[in-house]
């Protein structure tokens, strides 16, 4: 009976010695929820801006977080699925009571987390969603990439201006939003500029023969031949195109990066190709070395441009949260005075960042220059900044 | 010039098309089954052609030479598996089990390979010129290779002793057997046969157009199936008009009309052949007894 009170006792009291780190680190460190596809078709981009996102929440943590206090990262898989999406920001939200929300990463699921988050005003900033929509539902939801439309406009106004082109051909995927998004914008600007667009062929997603449309763009004999598509298709086209005697350059987007990496292509035939990207590699600039130099030292490979996004947005993120703490007039936390502040604080950033110089348009939308990338001996390198 | 060169490419795909229909073709003759794993019988030999060549750097004519021994052995496996035990059941269960090994096929290489896809670099380096416009070594390559082995087929179905059996065990296998024809290594060299074509329709294929993934067996499959029923099922010399008919048609419509299009096009042709001709263009029609 006795040695039965006695233990009782004693866990109550290991119990309660249990339960008060917890407490002590829940008063120290500040929630920041991450939704990201971990697995699944779209797993590449989604691991890239997670690798990105611990790696900044170390580095911040380590210089000293927001004035002592520590950012703890809670990440959750969506799967590129915008239920799964939903599931994870409904988690967040309610049982994990995050201060604010980075990402998801594709522009699909985005729509939705950035549409229910509008009601309770909480902020958030995806890295990599390109897609125009995603920052309208409200002035809590900003990204670190430029949209569709503002590369397709760089890329053309770059065929005009640096490459001196006086004619062009399109060919662009006609099932996909951001390969038709960025035709549009493309267009539009080489109309503007004078660039002459002469042919505008489509193809579905799961085409693999562009010899139809490419004969009839190889009749009209462009200097350039845009391509808005992501990297296998790309490669498709360029070497079916190269095959067929096409002699002009090719222009892609921020799509086209990784075709160096494609398993098994012959990627001579992307020499001389261009593409708008959001950072060089080889970018002098010191805040990309270090970026690229830690990013290395703790992956083992070269960040590509979404883990420069991802990176891009907590750095923007957590400035922010930090610039609320130190100005103290909000207690940071999940009440909607402390989301309103760190809403107002990331509008309020200028700073230099690994994908450029960012400040914030009333929309959400980053300030900031895109870079052109070209492709010289089988390498990536800087051609300029538009 | 350019309805020259659009025909041309037309003739590319549309070979590829042939060698896959006439697969599809004779397996029906022989066993009356639409054989719906036949499209992922040339997954398995881009899979099996792409390691040869960049995993093993092995020469071309080995690496094909293996990618057609593998594939025409997984035919006799798979009719042997999962065929043979059905040969007596009624048609329905063989058209579900072949269905139900295309998704085995597929998602086993999903597991294998990932469903990412893989880039294969075209064998036949070099183009030549035609007019303004440059065609790929492959483009020919692909057009002599499908003629030459449309000609030994039909040499070998109408000459040859095995031809001859082939051609018996397909119009009644029970009098063909009683006639002392071994049906089932008959029907076993038919898979083969078609499964080896298919290899080779997957060599062609993946050096024109690059791309490899586990489902890219279906679509084409599908395609090269509108072409055997096109051409009329069963029939050699249909299977290729077949094949023509849609490559053709599908460029013009990429070219001509609206690449969007282009799919229904291809089963818009179809329709209006099973509405008008139902046994094909040249298919032998036969008449139903009571």
């Amino acid at each position: 009976m006795k040695i039965a009170r006695i233990s009782a006792m004693l866990l109550c009291v290991i119990m309660i010695l249990a339960s008060i780190p917890a407490c002590g680190d829940d008063a120290n460190t500040i929630k920041v929820g991450l939704i990201a596809p971990l697995t699944g078709n779209v797993a590449v981009y989604g691991n890239a801006v997670k690798e990105a996102t611990e790696l900044y929440t170390k580095q911040f943590n380590d210089a000293g977080g927001v004035n002592g206090k520590k950012i703890k990262l809670i990440i959750y898989d969506d799967k590129g699925d915008p239920t799964e999406a939903m599931n994870a920001y409904n988690k967040l939200v309610n049982s994990d009571k995050i201060v604010a929300l980075l990402g998801p990463v594709t522009s699909g699921p985005t729509f939705g987390v950035a549409q229910e988050s509008a009601n309770l005003n909480i902020p958030g900033i995806t890295g990599t969603a390109t897609h125009p929509d995603v920052t309208t539902y409200g002035d809590n939801y900003f990204r670190a990439c430029f949209e569709d439309p503002f590369q397709g406009g760089a890329i053309a106004e770059f065929a005009s201006d640096y490459l001196k082109a006086q004619s062009g051909a399109i060919i662009y995927n006609t099932s996909d939003s951001y390969s038709t998004g960025l035709k549009d914008s493309i267009a539009a600007k080489s109309k503007e500029l004078g660039l002459n667009i002469l042919a505008t062929e489509g193809y579905g997603t799961d085409d693999i023969d562009f010899n139809a449309q490419l004969t009839n763009i190889i009749a009209q004999n462009p200097d350039v031949l845009f391509i808005p598509d992501y990297y296998n298709n790309a490669y498709l086209i360029c070497s079916q195109a190269r095959d067929a005697g096409f002699e002009g350059t090719f222009l892609g987007v921020d799509g086209t990066d990784g075709v160096l990496e494609i398993d098994g292509a012959d990627v001579s035939v992307f020499e001389g190709l261009y593409f708008a990207n959001h950072y060089a590699a080889d970018d002098p600039s010191e805040v990309v070395q270090n970026f690229i130099t830690s990013y290395k030292d703790k992956y083992g490979s070269t960040p590509n441009a979404l883990a420069a996004l991802g990176y891009d947005a907590a750095v923007i993120l957590y400035n922010a949260i930090k610039a609320v703490d130190t100005a103290g007039t909000v207690e940071l936390g999940a009440t909607a005075e402390s989301y309103q502040a760190i809403i107002d604080a990331i509008a309020a950033t200028d700073m230099e960042c690994v994908t450029g110089h960012i400040t914030f348009d009333p929309n959400g939308n980053p300030i900031k220059d895109v870079s052109i990338i070209s492709i010289t001996n089988g390498a990536y390198s800087m051609a300029g900044k538009y | 010039m350019t309805l020259v060169y659009q025909i041309l490419n037309g003739v590319q795909i549309g070979a590829i098309y042939a060698l896959v229909a006439l697969g599809y073709s004779m397996v029906y003759g022989i066993v009356k089954l639409i054989n719906f794993a036949h499209g992922d019988i040339i997954m398995i030999g881009s899979y099996c052609m792409w390691f040869m060549i960049s995993r093993l750097s092995l020469s071309v004519p080995l690496s094909a030479l293996v990618t057609i021994t593998v594939c025409a052995l997984t035919g006799i496996l798979i009719e042997r598996i999962a065929y043979k035990p059905l040969r007596k059941s009624p048609r329905i269960s063989l058209l579900i089990t072949a269905i139900g090994i295309s998704l085995f096929l597929q998602n086993t290489a999903q597991l294998i390979f990932t469903s990412n896809p893989r880039m294969f670099t075209n064998i036949f380096s070099g183009v030549i010129q035609i007019g303004d416009r440059a065609f790929s070594y492959t483009t020919i390559v692909t057009i002599v290779t499908a003629a030459l082995i449309t000609i030994a087929l039909t040499q070998l179905v109408n000459k040859t002793k095995i031809g001859k059996a082939m051609r018996a065990v397909s119009e009644d296998n029970q009098v063909a057997q009683l006639m002392g024809i071994n049906v089932n290594n008959t029907i076993s060299f038919t898979f083969s046969l078609g499964s080896g074509l298919a290899a080779i329709a997957a060599i062609l294929y993946i050096s024109s157009y690059s791309r490899i993934q586990p489902t890219m067996g279906s679509m084409l499959g599908l395609k090269a199936f509108v072409a055997a029923v096109v051409g009329g099922i069963g029939s050699i010399p249909g299977a290729v008009i077949g094949g023509l008919i849609i490559g053709i048609a599908e460029s013009l419509t990429k070219g001509y009309i609206s690449s969007q299009l282009a799919d229904a096009v291809v089963f818009g042709i179809l329709i209006l052949v099973l509405l008008l001709k139902p046994s094909g263009l040249l298919g032998i029609k036969y008449t139903e007894k009571v």
